[in-house]
């Protein structure tokens, strides 16, 4: 079963992202901002990552930054989700080294869509 | 896959009312022209957060309308946009509009857009007004629709990764899968490029494709796959046109001829999108009205995590001594009565701490009541042409979910009367020589066994003469009484009385007070009034611990035993002679460093016969602090620290000098708690009557 | 103690007793009987050590833990002004809920025993005699026979000392 690390310090969102993952047989970890979501990373490897890009404490760029240097996040798929449409955001999120983003608003179904094109 | 999304609106409605609360007490801290990046970048985050989860669950007003707010601030955040009072104002106001939407979509009324457009308007006329505030505005028209595709069958796509593209967490191998999603494609490799083995670097990419659609898509359905790494590769769409000018030409054979492999394929496909899009508002519709519906039924909480842990170790322990005495059961003699009784003893103790801490659950943090305040104050200082300072100090102290529910309205009238009645205009101020801003002090403490709620104001006090004049005139008192001040303050919460001298429709209109005691009394507290003429006031109200927890240390004095509030105990010495003085007519003292303290015997001060000693040489000296007060406490013996739950004294029985309340120890049995201030208090009254023959 | 008078209610205090709940637990204090409506009793327990409360009047015994509360313990015969009496096997403590200005509280009460559950009719219960002043009459509302006995009508929730009252009654340390 793959592993999906879902990061959002909204808890709707995050509870929206994990139910919709986890009804679709992933394994779903939640962390609520990047400080969190880096310190489960170092304990393991998950197949996704999904993270929002505004949040407290560690945002989701940096938090894509951060996991980049893992050794063992070198190639793992992670999405940024962003309600930005303009190309800054996601500029910034490709040079931090995100593999792509989900634009917000989402249904379930476009979410899984994404997500399926990354976990094959 | 279908999922029910009004499962989670109640999650969202709960965060954004709080994203709302966090956004205003942001606004209200926020200087004008000294804006600090933390704190609208907080705000920023309420407002996105509200944005992107009304989006997701399909509240597109309010999503419509955060938007534009966010774009203000995100202009405020990157300093391209000025932070003035005017864009405060109207984003305070934008957060009120906000919450109207909010509250209107979560019981599932209609919102009321009238006040929204004007809302928008106003904030929109603020963006308008500066040559940055275009940029974001740019965003919706995002992508234009791939023109005059009509007549293209296929695509030749030509992608050529750079080397670096794998590390973005990309695969090339993916996306070509995801074009084989698409319909009929062809994929040729290119290798020429890959380095000999000795100089291949395995976390490169080398290779490029050839990859033929066959397909009538519309250039953007192929460019979106590739819309992640558009930057991480070289990328050609070109579209097949010779077939297209063919089927102008002849299209029906050509067309059919073309896509033989999967002809009935788009068709169907297009079929189902247009089949979802009819499909999700239904879905969005219903699941708002079954929202609606929980929303205005249930009340939730919010619990602390670590309460709920604290929670289910205890459920842990429960369990564990269930199967100590299940066992105890299945083979029991009478030679194991004692055991039983000790599994016995550990249930109830047990059972108790788990009723206890359920009970803790519903402790909540009088934040909740003190954050509608800055606003409050905001908003009627400036209405009313004061200056008015608002500070608060102890959020964090802990009262039941009851008291914040019924607290709140008794506070906003007190407030508003020291802001209304209180603090005075600028000008008059200047003129007493006081600072043109007055100050409100909001405070919350546990003392002494009771929440302590203070409102203090440096305005210019009750007047006492007036209070007096008013309420002979309505006969309240005769003219020959002979109140004490404080006696003549409390006349003031007396039904139908009010000393404004004109009605404003700040405070109202003298129904006030006797409301406000009323309500607090209900809770089973009581309310006070400290003031001076030209200095200010004072409301103090006493609410009665329901529920607290406090951390002790238990002492003992012959059989009995107090529990000590840890926080007052600065140390716990053993006295040597040369440390004891005598002061004559006020007692025993002793030297603790450089300050001679007075030595208070707990047995004395509570009477108690039991005691093991008398001799200061052989008990134990608790140093205690109490209301800036220190002395020494005399007592037996210290047992042991620690988690006491405070129980009131005053449920059942009456406030007692010297304890603040009581507590259930593991035992089942009642400890007292010491209220050291009164015990001080009541030592000194003591020592007045000059108990010398005790001291000789 | 003077030996009760008999005297039959007038017409003026019927409509007072009429109010008054139809059922009395009994019990007693040396020789006489007492009763309580027993729609206030809690519950009834043996007497085990409770908790001193520091300057309080002698019939206030303490404070126990009833079920998470705090209830204080009043010794009945103390509190009537009748001489003390040594705790034993027979004393009985009555959890009663007594209300007391706007708020209902639990007091318990130490008596020398429990005896029965009296049935009296509103006509069978008679006003307070005055017993002169001598005896302090303030507890009682009412008298009422069983078995040719009289059974003195508790006011509990005149048990509750008011503050002030309370006050008072402490002895000066």
């Amino acid at each position: 079963m793959a592993s999906i690390l879902a990061v959002d310090d909204s808890a709707s969102m995050r509870q929206m992202v994990s139910f919709t993952l986890k009804g679709a047989g992933y394994e779903v970890l939640e962390a609520a901002d990047g400080v969190e979501a880096l310190s489960i990373a170092k304990t393991r490897s998950v197949d996704l990552v999904i993270t929002d890009v505004n949040m407290p404490n560690m945002d989701g760029i940096s938090l894509i930054q951060n996991l980049r240097t893992l050794p063992s996040y070198k190639f793992t798929p992670l999405l940024m989700l962003t309600t930005e449409s303009s190309a800054e955001k996601k500029q910034q999120g490709k040079a931090a080294g995100a593999t792509g983003w989900i634009v917000k608003p989402f249904n379930p179904e476009q979410l899984l869509n994404t997500v399926k094109k990354v976990i094959r | 896959m279908t999922i029910d999304m009004a499962q989670f609106h109640q999650v969202f409605f709960d965060e954004s009312f709080e994203g709302l609360d966090v956004m205003e007490s942001g606004l209200l801290n926020m200087d004008p022209g000294t804006a600090d990046t933390e704190e609208i970048n907080s705000i920023f985050r309420a407002a996105h957060s509200i944005k992107g989860g009304s989006g997701t669950f399909g509240f597109t007003e309010i999503s419509n309308f955060t938007h534009v707010m966010e774009t203000l601030l995100d202009e405020m955040r990157d300093g391209r946009r000025e932070v003035t009072a005017v864009a405060v104002d109207a984003l305070l106001r934008s957060v009120d509009v906000l919450r109207e939407m909010l509250k209107a979509v979560s019981a599932d009324d209609t919102i009321d857009m009238d006040d929204v457009q004007a809302q928008q308007s106003e904030l929109e006329a603020i963006l308008n007004n500066s040559e940055s505030a275009a940029p974001a505005a740019g965003a919706n028209s995002a992508q234009p629709a791939a023109d005059g595709a009509e007549a293209i069958t296929g695509w030749r796509v030509v992608f050529r990764p750079l080397p670096h593209m794998m590390r973005t967490g990309n695969d090339p191998l993916r996306i070509i899968q995801e074009l084989t999603d698409l319909g009929d494609v062809k994929v040729e490799g290119d290798a020429s490029l890959l380095p000999r083995l000795a100089e291949l670097d395995p976390e490169e990419c080398f290779l490029s494709w050839v990859i033929t659609v066959n397909e009538a898509l519309e250039k953007s359905q192929i460019s979106e796959v590739f819309d992640w790494v558009e930057d991480d590769c070289e990328l050609s769409i070109v579209p097949i046109v010779t077939e297209a000018v063919a089927e102008q030409v002849e299209a029906p054979e050509v067309e059919s001829a073309v896509q033989a492999s999967e002809p009935a394929q788009p068709e169907r496909r297009q079929g189902e999108r247009r089949a979802e899009d009819r499909r999700s508002p239904v879905d969005r519709r219903q699941n708002d009205r079954r929202s609606g519906g929980g929303a205005s039924g249930s009340s939730s909480i919010r619990v602390d995590i670590n309460k709920i842990d604290g929670l289910i170790n205890m459920v842990g322990e429960l369990v564990i001594t269930q199967s100590m005495l299940s066992m105890l059961g299945e083979d029991f003699t009478i030679d194991r009565v004692e055991r039983l009784q000790d599994g016995l003893a550990q249930l109830e103790r047990h059972t108790r701490e788990l009723q206890e801490s359920v009970m803790q659950i519903r402790m909540l943090p009088i934040s909740f009541t003190f954050s509608r305040f800055p606003r409050l104050v905001h908003d009627l200082s400036s209405k009313m042409g004061k200056k008015i300072e608002l500070k608060m100090s102890g959020e964090q102290t802990e009262v039941d979910k009851t008291v914040i529910e019924k607290i709140g309205d008794p506070l906003v009238h007190l407030v508003r009367n020291s802001l209304d009645h209180g603090i005075e205009m600028p000008e008059v101020r200047k003129a007493a020589g006081k600072p043109e801003t007055g100050t409100v002090h909001l405070s919350a403490a546990h003392r002494g066994g009771n929440i302590i709620i203070e409102i203090r104001d440096d305005g210019k006090g009750l007047d006492k003469h007036r209070i007096e004049s008013k309420a002979i005139e309505r006969g309240l008192i005769t003219e020959e009484h002979n109140l004490t001040d404080q006696q003549i303050y409390e006349l003031i919460f007396q039904a139908g009385f009010s000393t404004a001298e004109q009605i404003s429709d700040v405070s109202g209109r003298g129904v006030g007070m006797d409301v406000v005691r009323k309500n607090i009394n209900e809770l089973g507290g009581s309310i006070e009034i400290e003031s001076e003429m030209g200095k200010g006031s004072a409301i103090i109200i006493r609410l009665p611990l329901t529920l607290a927890i406090l951390d002790g240390q238990t002492i003992a004095v012959g059989d009995e035993i107090y529990i000590v509030p840890l926080v007052s105990i600065i140390e716990s010495i053993q006295l040597k002679p040369d440390m004891i003085n005598l002061v004559a007519g006020r007692g025993e003292t002793f030297k603790l460093r450089n300050d001679y303290l007075p030595i208070v015997r707990l047995h004395e001060v509570f009477g108690i016969e039991s005691v093991k000693t008398t001799d200061l040489m052989s008990g134990l000296l608790v140093v205690v602090e109490g209301d800036g007060k220190r002395c020494g406490l005399f007592v037996d013996d210290l047992i042991g620290q620690q988690q006491v739950v405070i129980k009131s004294l005053e449920a059942n029985y009456k406030r007692v000098d010297g304890l603040s309340g009581a507590t259930i120890l593991g035992d089942g049995s009642v400890a007292l708690i010491l209220d050291i201030p009164g015990i001080i208090r009541l030592s000194s009254q003591k020592y007045s009557v000059a108990d010398l023959k005790q001291s000789a | 103690m003077p030996a009760i008078a008999q005297q039959n209610g007038n017409d003026d205090m019927q409509q007072d007793v009429e109010v008054i709940g139809s059922e009395y637990l009994t019990f007693n204090l040396g020789d006489e009987d007492y009763g309580v409506d027993i729609l206030r009793v809690q519950e009834i327990r043996g007497w085990e050590m409770v908790t001193r409360v520091p300057n309080q009047p002698a019939f206030v015994k303490g404070v126990l833990n009833l079920r998470g509360s705090i209830v204080p313990i009043f010794d009945l015969r103390e509190r009537m002004g009748m001489p003390a009496r040594e705790y034993d096997k027979a004393t009985v403590v009555i959890i009663l809920k007594v209300i007391c200005e706007i708020s209902e509280r639990s007091v318990g009460i130490v008596v020398d025993g429990v005896s029965d559950v009296l049935n009296a009719r509103s006509q069978d219960i008679a006003a307070t005699p005055d017993f002169g002043e001598n005896l302090d009459t303030e507890f009682i509302t009412g008298m009422a026979s069983s078995n040719g006995k009289m059974v003195m009508l508790l006011d509990v929730d005149k048990l509750q000392p008011s503050v002030a009252q309370a006050d008072e009654d402490v002895e000066v340390a």
